[in-house]
């Protein structure tokens, strides 16, 4: 029982920092601020989550149960697309170039000013 | 096999640090360089609670805590600064 736990807490531990890995590249590698703004918000959300889970069960499987974990879960998982609709916006405020075919579509009057 | 895989995500994390520390460092803009600060405090949640697990002490729970939540404030209040000028308004 215990040693399927740690192939569990394993495989959640190489999952998560393999998102959170995808997420820092994407952040560098995508071409203007509106793409580099989905690659962290949503896969090291993933991989964040990936490692909660695997300490969550590692305290679990040892007894131990921890409140924070649930409290630090809630903050990250509200506050990360909080923060990347606040940062879209801030990018819509600051006019920031796009290379996506739908913003060159629509002219500059329909955006909000 | 558990050793493995914290050495593994701990490399992982650290490399997703690092490349948005450069974010950080090399802009452009000052959405880009808040959004490299976003990840950055993920990143070092992350990392805190990798810890844990390698410690085995449930203190950094407390760490992670305290970083996720100012992180939060930190990343909302930079972003209304830049998109409306004022924080509070």
């Amino acid at each position: 029982m215990r040693a399927a736990i740690e192939v569990l807490i394993s495989l959640l531990l190489v999952a998560g920092g393999f998102f959170g890995l995808v997420g820092a590249i994407g952040l560098v590698r995508l071409p203007d601020f509106l793409m580099r703004l989905h690659a962290p918000t949503k896969a090291t959300t993933l991989g964040v989550g990936g490692a909660l889970l695997a300490a969550l069960l590692y305290f679990v499987g040892s007894g131990r149960w921890i409140v924070h974990e649930l409290l630090i879960a809630a903050f990250l998982f509200i506050g990360a697309p909080v923060s990347a609709l606040m940062l879209a916006q801030a990018a819509i405020r600051a006019r920031l170039p796009s290379r996506a075919p739908l913003a060159e579509a629509g002219e500059d009057e329909e955006r909000p000013g | 096999m558990l050793d493995l895989a914290l050495n593994v995500a701990f490399a992982a994390f650290g490399l997703a640090f690092l490349l948005a520390a450069f974010r950080l460092l090399r802009g452009p803009s000052a959405p880009d360089r808040i959004l490299a600060l976003d990840t950055l405090y993920v990143d070092a949640v992350a990392l805190a609670l990798l810890l844990a697990v390698q410690q085995d002490s449930a203190a950094y729970f407390e760490v992670a805590l305290l970083i996720a939540l100012i992180g939060f404030v930190s990343t909302v209040a930079l972003a209304r600064f830049v998109a409306r000028g004022d924080v509070t308004g």
